[in-house]
Order: structure tokens, then sequence, then C-alpha cells
């Protein structure tokens, strides 16, 4: 399942290093964030509980970028 | 601005008032040091904490740890020697301008960027009972009539059933000149209606539309990393811990020998030089604009109609030395048309008529492009008795005389003598009463553009173009000739291309990129073998576009010039950025240890590469 989210980051290597910890987060199968249109597309894997695996998402995120949001 | 810009202007204009104030306020010793703390606290405290949590998450080596231990250390030895708080205050302050104008540059043309892909219709018009109802496109069924007021996007692909007017395609193909519609034609979702009222049949649902695609396609631009990316991530890896231990070598090292060789130890000499090193280290310059540059050269491309999927993409384009065309719908229209009448008895006119009038009802693409040259309605009942003999032709009545039209099978079965053509292309034979009345030769039509864009590829350093196609080998001949192209091979199957395309691929050198271009219809295998596959005019083929690289919105072959040129100016961009940033901070970081450099020079040496390479990366943008 894709979904997308809404997210707010500064600079394009933040970008990156988000979509990096997204990628790692688990249950994610995987994910783009593109820092032109501020979007953040995850796919989840098969089963996984969107909510709490976007929870994680966020955290990590905020580990490597703290300025970062994403609108859940 | 952003509301966090403004509060970060407001914080640099805070402290730097402050800081100025301070400068005369004649106090000394501990309540000095903490009468300046407070600019600076209030300029830095979010460094210091993201320095804090990043040591915290074990990501310690970032700038913001960098300007915390440069700027905390100054304040040290200004604190101990009764010195210049000033210096670190400005530190701060500089980082902070630069941090400010580098987010404002950014968001401002990520902004323009999004505008231009900003295509999203948000509703459909449907009339009930004579009342016009915006409605979800997404809801709206396929063969629904909605109407299109000027002003609005079409929302979702159909067939104009009422109306004239003018569009404007620009969103999709970058082109500037509107296009005219009417009852009949075929329009895209994603065009704007400038002029008139139209209504249209829907062919499609929203999610399978045009416009839907291509922001699936834009949003999902998959931040697949190139080669220049990479090295920039991993070299800020790798290169900020050694700065950082250098430094401290720098600090410490220097001084112990001092005082081995019972010299005066000058801590605060070195350690003031190591914190100055450290400033003028810091990568953002690199890792800030290496990204911003490819971000900024895929959304120029894309306002040009030139869709790529990745940076890394960009980066193979950029090094492409081979084109390999497929003919039909890349080079040449893919549409029949007649292109010459010969050894005519009747005007050209008359016998084109004819012929059209024969062959209306066959749904052969010979009859209609007969139907097109002729232009006019057919009137059926001028045509009679129509007899259609499979893979010879049409035997017909037309206005009483018998009309028999088709290749040379046809004319030897009826024993009509004829002429054979030395033209290219498919020959239809026609015969009235018996009698040979000349032949149409109907071939496919070359796109104006494709000389151009051959001879725009050579100028722009390609070296060598190929052109694979299924067609006869006179035919292929003739077009290459035509427009330029190195080498052709003809009468491929679809598996030849792609066996012709490896042979292509293993007798280049390695760094020479191959770049196929196709229409999509048939070249998803090749599309994906090639180094790059561009597909164009594919909004049609979701295959072509999964499998190409890059896609192209229109079918102009001049854009793949333009493409590679974006990539090229994109690339020269990044090479400048990680050259002259390098070079730079290599020689600060030289003078800087031999203590030539203060600290003001350091943080002009950071901030200032920064802003330069963040203004140079922007340059992609218009491309």
């Amino acid at each position: 399942m894709k979904k997308t989210y809404k997210i707010e980051v500064d600079c394009a290597n933040c970008a990156n290093l988000m979509e990096d910890a997204t990628k790692k987060t688990e249950g994610v199968a995987s994910a783009v964030v593109n820092f032109m249109t501020q979007k953040m597309i995850v796919e989840f894997e098969e089963g996984a509980d969107v909510k709490a695996v976007m929870k994680n998402v966020l955290k990590a995120c905020k580990k490597v970028e703290p300025d970062c949001e994403i609108e859940l | 601005m952003t509301r966090k810009q403004r509060k970060n202007l407001t914080r640099i204009i805070i402290s730097a008032v402050l800081m100025v104030v301070l400068h005369f306020i004649p106090v000394t010793g501990l309540f000095r040091f903490a009468l300046y703390l407070v600019p600076y606290l209030i300029i830095g405290y979010d460094i210091i904490l993201k320095a804090l949590k990043g040591i915290k998450n074990r990501q310690v080596f970032d700038e913001n740890f960098l300007m915390t231990v440069a700027t905390v250390g100054a304040i040290a030895i200004a604190l101990i020697d009764e010195g210049d708080y000033v210096e670190a205050i400005a530190v701060m302050l500089f980082y902070q301008v630069g941090e400010l104008f580098q987010s404002y540059a950014v968001g401002k043309s990520r902004k323009n960027i999004s505008a231009l892909m900003d295509i999203r219709p948000d509703y459909a018009n449907i009339e009930v009972d004579g009342n016009l109802e915006q409605v979800d496109p997404d809801e709206v069924e396929i063969g629904t009539v909605i109407v299109v007021q000027p002003g609005e996007k079409v929302p979702i692909d159909g067939i104009v059933t009422e109306g004239v007017s003018s569009l404007n395609t620009g969103a999709l193909t970058g082109e500037s000149l509107p296009r005219e519609v009417k009852e009949g034609d075929e329009v895209l979702s994603g065009c704007i209606n400038m002029t008139g009222v139209i209504k249209i049949r829907t062919t499609k649902d929203f999610g399978e539309s045009t416009v839907s695609k291509i922001l699936d396609l834009v949003e999902n631009a998959s931040s697949r990393k190139s080669k220049s990316e990479d090295f920039i991530s991993k070299f800020a890896k790798i290169y900020t811990p050694i700065v950082c231990y250098s430094a401290l070598a720098l600090a410490v090292l220097p001084p112990v020998i001092n005082l081995i060789l019972q010299n005066t130890a000058n801590w605060g000499d070195w350690i003031y030089r190591a914190l100055t090193f450290l400033i003028i280290s810091c990568p953002c310059a690199l890792v800030v604009s290496v990204p911003l540059t490819f971000f900024a050269g895929i959304g120029g491309a894309s306002k040009q109609g030139v869709l790529i999927k990745g940076s890394n993409y960009m980066e193979t384009l950029s090094k492409s030395k081979i084109v390999v065309f497929d003919k039909t719908g890349t080079l040449t229209r893919g549409v029949f048309e007649v292109n010459g009448v010969h050894h005519n008895e009747l005007e050209d006119k008359e016998l084109i008529e004819i012929a059209a009038l024969a062959e209306s009802a066959s749904s052969h693409p010979i009859s209609k492009s007969l139907q097109s040259a002729y232009g006019k309605e057919i009137d059926r009942s001028r045509v009679s008795d129509i007899q259609e003999i499979s893979g010879n032709g049409v035997l017909a009545k037309v206005d009483g005389k018998e009309v028999a039209i088709g290749n040379g099978k046809l004319m030897d079965r009826l024993g009509i003598e004829y002429h054979d053509c030395h033209s290219v292309g498919t020959i239809v034979h026609i015969a009235i009463n018996g009698a040979y009345a000349g032949h149409i030769v109907i071939s496919d039509v070359v796109k104006e553009t494709s000389k151009e864009a051959i001879a725009a590829m050579k100028k722009s350093g390609i070296s060598k173009t190929v052109m694979l196609t299924g067609d006869a080998e006179k035919v292929a001949s003739q077009v290459a000739k035509e427009l330029g192209i190195d080498e052709y091979k003809a009468e491929l199957l679809p598996a030849d291309k792609v066996s012709r395309v490896e042979e292509l691929l293993s007798e280049k050198s390695e760094k020479a990129k191959l770049v196929f271009v196709g229409d999509g219809i048939n070249d998803a295998p090749v599309l994906s073998r090639a180094d790059i596959g561009i597909a164009m005019g594919a909004m049609g083929s979701d295959a072509a576009i999964e499998a190409a690289d890059v896609v192209l919105m229109d079918d102009d072959p001049k854009k793949i010039a333009k493409a590679i040129k974006i990539s090229r100016k994109c690339l020269g961009i990044v090479y400048q950025n990680i050259a002259f940033a390098l070079i730079v901070k290599l020689v600060c970081l030289v003078l800087g240890a031999f203590g030539i450099t203060n600290m003001w020079a350091a943080i002009f040496a950071d901030v200032g590469v920064t802003v330069i390479a963040v203004l140079n990366a922007i340059r992609a943008l218009r491309a």
C-alpha cells in the first residue's frame, strides 16, 4: 500500500537523509522523499500497521533532521 | 518568507544590535561574559541544541557540531584572556545569515518549480438540468460529457463533442503555441482552455488520464542518487571526522612540541587556529549545493517537457555519446501520407478522389491516408459494388465506372499492364474501366524537426547516431540519408533491436553512454536495455513510461538534444561547485593552520562559498 504525506524540510540533503531513515524503518517497503514538491511517498509492507509505522518514521526522521515535519 | 525564516531574521537582527550596543558598554570580567552570552545564545541556541541532539543520537560530526565547538572554544579563549567575544557571536551570526539566505533561495526556486507542475485539476463541470455542477474529477465515469470553460484546466482526457477553442498545452509539452481544437479532436487533461467553452466526452478515468500520470511521474521522481551525490554524502561522512581530528591535533600537538622543546606553549594561539580551521572546513557548500543542483536541473527540465526520473539518469545522460533511434513514430510521424501521384492520365486530385471513394469502406491505414489527402466528406452514394480482395486491393464502381485499386498483384490478376515505381513507400495502382490510370505513392513522413534535431545532437558532442527500424531497406536508407544519420539497420524484428543495441553496447567504451529513443510502442525491452531509455510522446503508453528513464512529453525529436544539453549544464554546475568549494576551503585551511587567516576570514570562506554555490546551483533551473 502506498501513501503520500506532506512534509516540511529545508534542505535537499536533509530530504535525502529523511528518505534513508524512512527506508530503514520497519514496516516500510520503500520510500521516496520529494524535496521539490515537499512530499513523502511511503510504500508499506503488507499487513503493516500504518499509524504505528509512521510514528516510527517520524521519530527516525527527527533524529537525522530535527527541523523536519511530517503531516500525519 | 515563511514563519521560520522571519523568526530567524528577527534573531539575527536582535543579536546583531545587541552585539553593537555591548561594544560601547564598559564592563569587565564575568559580568561582561554574561552580557555577551545573551546575543550568542539568541543567535546560536538552536545550533547548540542540534549539536547536542546529534551527540545523543550518535550522529556527532555535522556542521552544527563544528559550529558549536568552534564558537564555544572561541568564547572560552576570550573568557580566559579577557579578549574579544565578538568573533564567536559573529561566526554564529554569519552562519545563520548564510542558512537564512540559502533556505530563502531554495524555497523560492522550489515554489517556482512546483507552481509549474501545479496542473492538478480540482474539479470537473457536469451539466445537470442546464446548470453546471462542479464534481470531483475522480467521480466522473468514462463517457460522461464534461464542460470546460475558458481559463479552466481540462480535468480528464476525452474527445471534443461541441465547441471550438484554443488550448494552452504548455504544462504538458513546454510548447508555447496554443493548439486549436474543434469537434472530434482529442484533448489531453492538463491543458488550459483559453478561448471558448468546449464540451468533452471523457475517454478515460481521472486516474488514467494524462494529468494524473504526469503528476505521478513527477512526484515519484525517485531520488535515485547520482554518483556525484553519493560521492558527496560519503565524502562528508569521512571528511568531517578527519577535519575534527586534524583540528584537535593542531590544537594539541604544536604546544606540546613547544613544551618539549622548552619554548612557550602558546596554547591560546594554537587553539584559536584550530577553531578557525574547524569553521573553514564546514562542508555545507557541498552538502547543500550538489543535491540542490540536481533538483533544480530536474525541475528546469520538466518545465521544458522533459521528465527525468532521477539524478543518476541526469548524470548518465550528460555522458551520452551514442544515440540510437527507432524510426517510425520517433524520427518520422508514423502517419502515412500521400507523397506523390505518377503516370496518371487524370488530374492528381481527380485520381485521389476516385481512389478515396473506392477505398471508402476499408479501414486500412492506406485508405485513411487517401481519405485525408482527399480532404472532403466522402459521398458514399457515388460508390457501389465494393468488393475487397484480401491482400490485393479493392474493386468498386465509382460514378458508374469500374475502378480497380490495389497493389501489383491485383493488376497482374486483372491482366492490366502497370508501371512499377522507383519511389520509396507503398504503391497503390489504379485502373479505371480496365485501363491503367496511374499510381499513388504513400509513405511515412519525416518529422519537420528531425533533421535539425540530429544536427543539434552532433553539435552537442554526440559521436554516433544510429537508426533501427523494422521497415524496408530502401525506406531506411532514404530516411537515414535525408537526416544525416551515421548508421542504420533495416528490416529488424523487435527482438533484433535488442540484440543490435547489445552489440552497440559491447562495442563502445565504458564511459560513452548509449541512449535509445523510441516512441514507446514495442520499445519497452530496448528502452530498459540501453544506458538511458528515452520515450517520446509516450503519455499513452504505460509500459514505455515504466521502462524509460527519461520521458519526453511531446514527440518533438529536438527535445532529445535539449535533454542532453540540460543534463550537461546541470553536471557542469555540480563539478564547478565541487571544485570551487574544495579549492577555496583547501587554501583557507592551509592559511588557517599557519595562522595567517583569522576567524572572520574563516566565516566568510564558509558562508560566502555556500552562498555562491547555492546561487550557482539555482542556475540549473533555467534550462
